[in-house]
């Protein structure tokens, strides 16, 4: 190949004909160069499944923060959303590409994709049925104080994992998550100082924190009960049991709240998970559809 | 090391930074090394953030650096581990932020095992102004307009900056 004359030129040729995924901007594989050997003794399948749990609750809480873009309050809370957005989207497509890394996607019955990379075949030719996300994640935002509140249960049920997840035996992951525990570190105080300024602020904004919370409150029933995959992967030392780290969300959480001068809502009746069983309300199948729709109707385009 | 990669790593290590050109990548601290494998220059670099969008520009950057350079087989490598710290930002990486009017980053915070605290006084985070050089400077947002970066206002001479946060 001649040497190219621009950095666009190279981007767009050095990657053979899958140059323009993920859409023209050249961000090729993000595990270029990593072992993704998978440790002995780990089923792939469950290694692969596991990874679109973690991934698939950063890229579907990702694009609802993205809602945000032109309409968040003030321009200061636009930029934090667009930056908590992107850190968790790299997440995801970290631990999507290493979904991939495992074979997971010649398990999934929509995908003929050809040359599109396995992150960008997983995150934009999977139907909601197949994504592992948590109902938390998927919830509508609701107004400011709710999206805050929401993104302090996630961040901080995600930080506990995550820190857990620093000694995971599979290399791969424990790196993905030593990385992620700085950023939620930063997201997770940023969500809890704003809902601290909402609960202890006007009367309206404390109202509409009170109504967060009991918006927000019901979706973590599901949250702190194993898969089937999450129980074996966690007797291998590959994965976090979520009960392991219940009472440590429920302990920031309090603590949030109650320096919040917020009352803490009943914790609900613990349920089977659903959202990691790819059970969903129709509420991701919209997100889905903005998400998604570019990528499905029109598969080469560049910009 | 033989010269052929002593060359490769010095092509590399003009390649800068697209969000803040005036680093390289070496100044940064995320080419993590660089050699020659059977005739192939090897790179090793290391994402700043998970997110960081500009990671697909400096792998080509690199490539398109060292093709001119004469080296034909090139391969640029990803490590996530250990994770990038703005501890690894260079001397002279720093030197060169705040000449261009943006406040180096201090220490990391420690890491340790176990549950992460909670935070939820006040940032503590300080940083001198890089105009007026006073200490007196106040957070304005926690995120600025890259990932990595933080914005401040000096109380002494009233100008707003960035500030490369620590992780």
């Amino acid at each position: 190949m001649a040497h190219e004359e621009t950095v666009y030129d190279a981007l767009t040729n050095a990657h053979d004909d899958a140059g323009h995924w993920a859409f023209g901007t050249g961000f090729d594989d993000p595990l270029a160069g990593v072992d993704t050997t998978v440790p002995d003794g780990v089923d792939p399948a469950d290694l692969g499944v596991y990874c679109l749990m973690l991934g698939d609750d950063a890229l579907v809480l990702a694009q609802r923060l993205t809602e945000w873009m032109t309409n968040a309050p003030e321009l200061e809370e636009e930029v934090a959303f667009g930056n908590i957005a992107l850190d968790l989207l790299g997440q995801a497509r970290l631990l999507l590409a290493r979904a991939g890394s495992t074979g997971v996607l010649g398990r999934s019955r929509t995908l003929a994709t050809g040359s599109i990379p396995d992150e960008d075949a997983l995150a934009y030719f999977r139907d909601a049925d197949e994504f592992r996300n948590t109902a938390l994640v998927e919830a509508p935002n609701g107004d400011f104080a709710q999206t805050m509140i929401r993104l302090l249960v996630a961040t901080t049920v995600r930080l506990a994992v995550f820190a857990r997840l620093r000694g995971s035996r599979d290399p791969v992951l424990a790196a993905i998550a030593a990385k992620g525990v700085h950023e939620l570190t930063y997201h997770r105080d940023h969500a809890a100082r704003w809902v601290l300024r909402l609960g202890d602020g006007t009367a309206e904004s404390s109202r509409r924190a009170r109504a967060g919370a009991a918006a927000v409150w019901p979706l973590t029933a599901e949250l702190f009960t194993a898969t089937d995959v999450e129980a074996r992967l966690t007797t291998l030392g590959v994965a976090v049991d979520p009960v392991d780290v219940r009472d440590e969300v429920r302990g920031v959480l309090t603590t949030v709240l109650e320096r919040a001068t917020l009352t803490v809502p009943a914790w609900p009746a613990e349920t089977p998970p659903r959202g990691r069983q790819g059970v969903h309300g129709p509420e991701l199948a919209d997100l889905l559809a903005t998400l998604q729709g570019l990528a499905r109707q029109h598969p080469a385009a560049t910009w | 090391m033989s010269a052929g990669a002593v060359d490769a790593r010095s092509v590399a290590s003009t390649v800068t930074d697209p969000e803040l050109p005036l680093l390289t990548l070496a100044d940064l601290g995320i080419l993590r090394d660089v050699r020659v494998e059977d005739g192939t220059v090897v790179v090793e670099v290391t994402p700043t953030y998970s997110g960081c969008p500009a990671m697909g520009v400096m792998r080509a950057d690199l490539v398109l650096a060292l093709h001119r350079a004469g080296f034909a087989a090139v391969d640029v490598r990803t490590v996530l581990s250990p994770a990038w710290s703005t501890d690894w930002i260079s001397n002279e990486g720093r030197r060169k932020l705040a000449a261009a009017g943006i406040a180096p980053p201090g220490a990391a915070p420690a890491r340790a095992p176990g549950p992460v605290p909670l935070q939820l006084g006040a940032v503590r985070r300080t940083a001198a102004c890089p105009r007026c050089g006073s200490p007196d400077t106040v957070e304005q947002s926690e995120f600025g307009a890259t990932a990595c970066t933080a914005l401040r206002r000096c109380r002494s001479c009233l100008e707003p900056f960035e500030h490369v946060k620590e992780i």
